[in-house]
């Protein structure tokens, strides 16, 4: 298996439409792939791969309940807590399940053995298959965080879990560089960072890189909307060594197939003949 | 004092460029104090040019170490760690990445060999701006807590606002719907929310307006790029006003702005931007001061939930 993180430091680069365009070009060209939509607070992928889906799976995680009468308000649990998730009450503790990072330490801490763990839902985990019509469906995988639920790292964790052995797997990523998007790049063999050439674009483009390299990960870049802004991004990823995978113009047909909820590679020859260099990359990947 | 905070839900929809043209269109009446909330990806910065006066570290949680010289090998913390921070293969190293700092390896530990340090997260700073104040922070690489982070951006700008007198914060908000956008939220008057005609666009706004509706924030909408799509934008005008939000404006697109940022203008610089965005600010302030019908109740709510 080769796992492939698409990542960007400035959201609305274009990840969605670069890894939902190359999970279809590999799948036309016959390669077993699976597409990973872990941008949870925000999934967008089944946007424009139209999947069919098998299974739908609500998922938790351990937060901790008193169990028995046995509770002596000794107020362990509240003094070991990091997060202030649990108040001691004389016989009893009062809850903040929004806070509590499921590290299970308060039910370890609890001398009277009082407190067990019982899980909380804070998402849904969906898998089925899309674009079964190129001959090579693509095995869909998304998860979606609960409106409200504060903390996506657990089920992005929880979906990477899910993931199995279908050849390439494309990752997409949530925007940022924080917990959860390195929750999906310390489990990959290569990061593919979108981004584009405003100040912007190369600001966030720079921290991105940065936390690649202190996950230890290889990278390469895609430039979208190429001919839109300056060249910026392109004298940096020069200046590191980072090799250009993809220059991706701004073209009013690929933003109005999208707008219609298409897979942009598949209405665009000139994406695809565009993406062919990387996914030539992955494909050698995939198979050393 | 008023709290305009600008979210989107997809990113890219063009926040920081809404703010930053705000900005100025405010500073024609009176300065006003910005803060950028997306710490992750702070770019507000750039739009707004001018000298720092100050830069704070910014403390949150801690990270866990192990003394080799007295660690017995025994195994128990990697066995009970849920962060994967410590590994069987060599059990004196906790990597900083994964460590959450919640302790679990120190209470299981039989020999007393952990000890934690406090974790800098990051910095926060103060710029004078010609619009006025701006606060902005950068989370450090591989860093959490940003909400925590985004909490206290909003505390400093609020205190700043006070001491400038300054009657409004406009505040960038960070993408998403989680804890950071939480943090943003908070006490806050009015989120504009920035969204495009597209599939995306629409799909994301409609879980920022649950959003927004369970913690019962008033909102409005502005539509960027609303020619690239009639179609879409339609949809979301029908989103809006069945969620019963106002459209205060519609942008158009123009590759005029990209071209415009990486000069370092603002789009109000653009005509063909400036003069919709005006009419929008006209609309925002007329919510601000009072024309708003949603109830504000659980907007302190918000507190709890930033991690």
């Amino acid at each position: 298996m080769s796992k492939i993180a698409i990542a960007s430091g400035k959201g609305g680069t274009g990840k969605t439409l670069v890894s939902t365009s190359l999970a279809w070009l590999l799948a036309r060209d016959g390669h077993p792939i699976a597409y990973v939509d872990a941008d949870v607070e925000e999934p967008n992928g089944h946007l424009f791969l139209h999947p069919e889906l098998s299974d739908c799976q609500w998922y938790a995680r351990p937060i901790p309940e008193l169990i028995g009468k046995t509770c002596s308000g000794c107020g362990e649990c509240q003094r070991f807590c990091q997060f202030n998730a649990i108040i001691a009450l004389p016989d009893r503790v009062m809850l903040f399940p929004e806070l509590c990072s499921s590290c299970g330490g308060c039910v370890l801490a609890c001398r009277e053995m009082a407190l067990g763990e019982k899980p909380r839902e804070i998402g849904r985990i969906e898998a089925g298959t899309a674009c079964a019509e190129t001959g090579h469906p693509i095995r869909f995988l998304a998860a979606t965080l609960d409106v409200g639920e504060a903390r996506a790292t657990p089920l992005i964790g929880g979906l990477l879990d899910r993931i199995e052995d279908p050849g390439i797997v494309l990752i997409d990523a949530p925007p940022g560089t924080s917990c959860s998007v390195m929750e999906i790049v310390r489990e990959v063999d290569l990061v593919v960072l979108v981004t584009e050439p405003t100040p912007f674009g190369l600001h966030d483009l720079v921290l991105a890189v940065e936390m690649t390299r202190a996950l230890g990960k290889p990278v390469t870049a895609v430039v979208n909307r190429s001919d839109l802004g300056d060249d910026g991004a392109l004298r940096y990823l020069e200046a590191e060594q980072i090799e250009v995978a993809a220059e991706i113009p701004f073209r009013p047909e690929l933003a109005e197939a999208y707008a219609h909820g298409e897979i942009a590679a598949a209405a665009s020859p000139e994406l695809c003949s565009l993406l062919l260099p990387l996914e030539s990359r992955l494909i050698a990947g995939a198979s050393s | 004092m008023k709290q305009l905070v600008v979210i989107s839900g997809k990113g890219g929809t063009g926040k920081t460029s809404v703010v930053a043209s705000l900005a100025s269109l405010a500073a024609f009446e009176a300065p006003v104090t910005t803060a950028d909330c997306d710490v992750e990806a702070a770019n507000l910065a750039l739009l707004l040019p001018g000298q720092e006066i100050r830069t704070e570290p910014f403390f949150s949680g801690r990270r866990a170490m192990i003394d080799p010289d007295t660690c017995s090998s025994c195994g128990l913390c990697a066995e009970q760690c849920r962060a994967n921070a410590i590994h069987s293969e060599d059990l004196t190293v906790v990597d900083p990445l994964a460590c959450e700092g919640c302790g679990v390896c120190a209470l299981v530990c039989p020999v007393e060999a952990v000890t934690f340090v406090d974790n800098q997260a990051g910095v926060w700073m103060e710029r004078r701006t010609a619009f006025g104040p701006l606060i902005h922070a950068a989370l450090g690489i591989a860093q959490d807590n940003s909400g925590k982070l985004v909490a206290q951006v909003r505390e400093e700008a609020r205190i700043i606002a006070e001491r400038e007198e300054t009657d409004l914060i406009l505040v960038d908000g960070p993408p998403g719907i989680g804890c950071p956008v939480h943090a943003s939220l908070t006490g806050c008057d009015l989120a504009l929310l920035v969204t495009e005609p597209t599939p995306s666009g629409e799909h994301d706004l409609e879980r920022v307006l649950e959003l927004l509706d369970h913690f019962r924030v008033p909102a409005a909408v502005l539509i960027n790029k609303h020619d690239l799509s009639p179609s879409f934008t339609v949809r979301i005008e029908t989103l809006a006003s069945r969620a019963g939000v106002e459209v205060v404006g519609k942008l158009p697109f123009s590759p005029e702005v990209p071209r415009a940022l990486a000069r370092g203008e603002l789009p109000l610089a653009i005509e063909a931007v400036a003069v919709p965005l005006t009419e929008a600010w006209e609309r925002i302030t007329a919510l601000l001061s009072g024309g708003i019908a949603r109830p504000l109740a659980r907007a302190d709510a918000l507190t709890d939930s930033v991690v």
